[in-house]
């Protein structure tokens, strides 16, 4: 039963909650620039607000148009539940390997990028171009950043990579700076993948700009409010991956209710905790011109090679 | 019993061919008949082919045979072990959908060129593959190579009003025959070491072989069968010749007959030259990064939908390398169950290649005799014009773009796997070169799904570019066959991968070098475990897992919202009219990558552009744009210095062509008496 409750737990965690901290990151901003903001629950109103809306669909738009919400959508429930969250002792043995989960989200950019093509309209073509660019330059610093915590923990799989590192005693100084190092890499890769500052800017309409936000220019209603949740998911998502393999103190072993609960308290600390992080790097640092975007990438993909030969 | 069996079936299958090649040519006045014959015999022996290496795959039984000639050293031998019956089945299997595609594909050729002359070279090409993946005498084994080359070179002339697919082929038939001259090389080396062609006797008196010789096979190989598999950068004729020839003869070609390169480097340095040297694996783990990572590379520039696919050949032979590296490092490491894991990566990538390339290879067919153009920047729009063509040619992106959970996604997955335990080696040299090639897999990995963003969406999505794209007519039936069994192919093989990973680690371990390891790859009953729990996926659960919560989201969101009214508008148009000019082209979608990459693309630069609209403009003139095409870094500097050599030798040559017929007859008493020298010596 109480596995049961878990599984339950872990399924809808990353949809339940995305949008709440996608509403931490826009108040912490706007306190930043002296505004009061919205309130942190108004993600949801917005979600709620769309799908109650009629749609208008381009005459040019095929199924792939349509359907990309859905998969988007999908991928980023399976993916929410396929990474550890809070516990780490059911170690979901489908999509948990951590190639699959990157290739995975790789999916959804893959049809996000075609649905901006389809409509043909002058924006969402070039967001997909630099989406797709973003995208291949950022998987190589993603897959390097964890492989290093992979290679520490001697397995891929997401859950047993967390339970290691929970228990891990660092041996070694170049152990720790490795993981260090591979954090910066990741948190660069986390910025890219989520097209926040300094990538992109998730708040712009602006057409010089914008990635994002151009292919998903055509969209309304419950396919845009889809394509809104789905993204809030990524963040959340990826801010999970950086907590829960590279911080993952205090995450339950076992299925014991006050440990999990524990957990589950601590969890939402630490994500809170990321998101003001995020809010104020992107409230102190200025986005960069496309074509320093590469630069920013090799970096981090660089970091994560020097961890991997730290780490070796 | 099972080897009357299967010799009478190989039997069977040579004479299908045999009979498709001379039937096609007595029937060339009626191109229908022509066609039949051609195809229809191609699809018998192709047919004859599978049973023939699923009887051998699944008992895993050896067959072999030969027929001696009048010369000593040069018999008729076939040997069929498990690892030709697989070539052998991958050839099969590909040339099978390839006739049926054919039968409908043809059609348009009719009148313009002879459709008998297609049916020959065709039957003949393909039984010269599966001639070359069974050959045992290395005599044997050139001949029937020839066979396969100059059948396939004619092939790709077959358009020959087009000069373009002339050029092609020239080029394709000077790189084939400087590549058969490195192998004849090899080959005689070989001889030369244990004193037979044959591979069979070669291989048990190889043992006491000087590592000089050892390295000089190595190297020749390298050279002479890479030229056929089309690593950078001996590929320069393949992006020509592969789509010069039709549709799907490029499939055959790019789909299979590159792989017969890696066969036969799997079985000279895994099964013929014993105890590979640490460098090999090397060698071939750089070869395998700088081919991924430049063929994406340029295939990402490519306007021509096929040689896009060509491109995109060549990076996949760098993946399949990665894979056979790993597992040569991993063999001469001693650590041979990681071996078996590389070879099984290597294999899996070679079949699956096969499959979605020819899938790929279709869908640009169907596109090009809908449109009657290569060029990418003329389509657009046809997923409403061809939906069905459109829907198949995004399943081939999606499994070439290694997605899930389509079979590209599972070999990559594996040949990560065996990289990764590679940077978990022991030395540090050997660390750094399988983080290289990780990496260059990685960036080949995001780079194919930008490509493959581009091919198919520009060519399918959004509103047609040309008249030509607006009036495309959905391919004929037999066209769509081919292309569905290619499809669910693909997902069968991404869905089966357990089962089919343990058949290919008991072809590995057909390999005498690793009778007696275990593989490190476990399978159960649906997911693959790899060695000490370090990996593990299943493939269906994948599957299951996205079919279940699309659909049910779907289902979720249409409850919800099913009062909502969805309206048909026109796409936004910034207040003017929409004109197939506001979507993006195909060059502007590559641009950025292409800038980014402009130190290895080295793109040109044109100067001085004058607009048709100048006088509407600020800037009447700009002086420098970068465009897509390129200056090939390897013509630069590799074939133009090669070129200068060799004019610079000739020039010192050209001093003995005295025109004299008194000298010349001199030369040859000369080269006589020195060859007698030497015999007696």
């Amino acid at each position: 039963m109480k596995l049961i409750i878990i599984c339950i737990i872990q399924l809808i965690l990353v949809p339940a909650l995305s949008p709440f901290f996608v509403g931490i990151v826009r108040k912490v901003k706007a306190r930043l620039q002296n505004r009061r903001g919205a309130s942190v629950f108004q993600p949801y109103s917005d979600i709620w607000k769309l799908l109650h809306k009629d749609e208008v669909i381009s005459e040019d738009a095929s199924w792939i148009f349509r359907y990309t919400p859905y998969i988007l959508f999908s991928i980023t429930i399976i993916v929410g539940a396929s990474i550890p969250l809070f516990v780490t002792t059911f170690t979901n043995y489908f999509t948990s390997d951590f190639l699959v989960v990157v290739y995975l989200l790789a999916l959804g950019t893959f049809f996000l990028a075609l649905a901006g093509l389809d409509v043909g309209n002058a924006f969402g073509g070039f967001g997909s171009s630099r989406e797709m660019t973003v995208s291949a330059l950022t998987e190589a610093g993603l897959v390097f950043s964890i492989l290093v915590l992979a290679l520490t923990a001697h397995t891929t799989n997401l859950f047993s990579i967390a339970s290691h590192i929970e228990s891990l005693t660092l041996h070694s100084h170049a152990q720790y700076v490795s993981i260090c190092l591979a954090f910066i890499g990741f948190i660069i890769a986390l910025l890219a993948e989520t097209g926040r500052f300094p990538f992109d800017n998730p708040s712009t309409h602006l057409e010089l700009t914008m990635i994002h936000e151009a292919m998903i220019l055509e969209y309304s209603g419950k396919r845009l409010a889809l394509i809104e949740w789905a993204s809030a998911n990524k963040l959340l998502i990826f801010i999970s991956l950086g907590s829960n393999l590279f911080l993952p103190w205090g995450i339950a072993n076992s299925i014991d209710s006050a440990d999990i609960i524990f957990s589950l308290v601590l969890f939402l600390l630490k994500v809170t905790c990321f998101c003001v992080a995020i809010a104020a790097l992107e409230s102190s640092i200025a986005k960069v011109r496309y074509f320093r975007i590469p630069d920013l990438l090799l970096t981090s993909f660089i970091l994560s090679v020097i961890a991997i030969i730290l780490v070796i | 019993m099972i080897d009357i069996l299967v010799k009478i079936s190989f039997f069977f299958m040579l004479s299908s061919f045999i009979i498709g090649a001379v039937g096609s040519l007595v029937f060339m006045r009626n191109n229908w008949l022509a066609n039949l014959c051609g195809n229809l015999f191609a699809f018998a022996g192709s047919a004859f082919g599978i049973i023939t290496s699923a009887v051998i795959l699944i008992t895993g039984s050896v067959i072999s045979c030969s027929l001696p000639t009048s010369f000593t050293l040069f018999t008729l031998s076939l040997h069929i072990d498990s690892l030709s019956a697989f070539f052998l089945f991958i050839i099969s299997l590909i040339s099978l959908l390839c006739s049926i595609y054919g039968i409908g594909y043809i059609t348009h050729f009719f009148n313009k060129y002879n459709i008998g002359t297609l049916g020959f070279f065709y039957n003949i090409f393909i039984a010269g593959m599966v001639l070359v993946v069974t050959a045992n005498n290395g005599l044997f084994f050139l001949i029937v190579w020839e066979i396969m080359s100059l059948a396939s070179y004619f092939l790709v002339i077959y358009e020959h009003k087009d000069k373009e697919n002339i050029k092609a082929g020239t080029l394709y038939f000077v790189m084939t025959h400087i590549g058969t001259a490195f192998i004849i090389f090899a080959f005689l080396l070989l001889y030369k070491t244990t004193g037979s062609f044959d591979f069979t006797i070669i291989k048990d008196n190889i043992s006491g072989i000087s590592p000089f010789m050892k390295n000089s096979i190595f190297v020749l190989t390298i050279i002479g069968f890479g030229t056929k598999a089309g690593i950078i950068p001996l590929h320069t004729w393949l992006p020509g010749a592969h789509p010069a020839a039709p549709s799907h003869v490029s499939a055959l070609m790019s789909g299979v007959m590159i792989k017969t390169g890696i066969y036969m480097f799997i079985r000279i340095f895994l099964d013929i030259l014993p105890d590979a040297p640490l460098w090999w694996g090397y060698t071939i783990l750089i070869i395998g990064s700088i081919s991924s990572l430049l063929g994406i590379l340029y295939a990402l520039i490519e306007h021509d939908i096929k040689r896009l696919l060509a491109y995109s050949s060549i990076e996949n032979i760098g993946i399949i390398l990665l894979g056979l590296g790993s597992a040569l490092v991993f063999f001469s490491l001693n650590m041979k169950s990681f071996a078996i894991m590389g070879l099984i990566a290597a294999l899996y990538h070679t079949l699956n290649h096969s499959i979605f390339k020819a899938l790929l290879f279709m869908g640009a067919g169907s596109v090009i005799s809908g449109t009657h153009t290569r060029n990418i920047e003329e389509y657009g729009g046809l997923i409403k014009t061809m939906p069905q063509t459109a829907f198949l040619f995004l399943i081939g992106s999606m499994a070439v773009s290694a997605l899930p959970p389509f079979n590209g996604f599972f070999s990559e997955w594996l040949t990560f796997q065996s990289l990764f335990h590679g940077i978990k080696s022991f030395s540090f040299f050997t660390q750094l070169i399988f983080i290289i090639a990780a990496g260059s897999l990685i960036f080949t990995g995001g780079l194919a799904a930008a490509c493959f963003v581009k091919a198919f969406g520009i060519t399918f999505l959004a509103r047609p570019r040309s008249e030509a794209a607006k009036h495309a007519k959905e391919s004929s039936f037999t066209l769509r066959i081919g292309m569905a069994s290619l499809a669910v192919l693909t997902l069968f093989f991404g869905l089966f991968a357990g089962p089919v990973s343990s058949m290919l680690s008991r072809i590995s371990k057909s390999l005498c070098v690793f009778q007696d390891s275990e593989s490190a790859i476990s399978t159960q009953f649906h997911a693959v475990k790899l060695q000490d729990d370090f990996a593990i996926v299943s493939m269906p659960g994948i599957l299951i897992s996205l079919v279940l919560f699309i659909t049910g989201i779907v289902i979720i969101i249409y409850l919800l919202t099913r009062n909502q009214k969805i309206r048909k508008g026109i796409t936004w148009d910034c207040g003017t009219s929409l004109t197939p000019r506001m979507e993006i082209t195909d060059t502007g979608f590559s641009r950025s990558l292409i800038t980014i990459f402009g130190g290895l693309l080295k793109p040109s630069r044109q100067s001085d552009i004058e607009y048709h609209d100048a006088n509407q403009r600020y800037f009447q003139k700009l002086n420098i744009a970068t465009l897509g095409t390129r200056h090939d870094i390897y013509n630069t500097y590799l074939y133009k210095p090669l070129q200068g050599l060799v004019t610079i030798i000739a020039d010192y040559v050209k001093t003995i062509q005295s025109g004299n017929i008194n000298g010349y007859i001199l030369y040859i008493f000369i080269a006589m008496m020195s060859l007698l020298l030497l015999f007696v010596i």
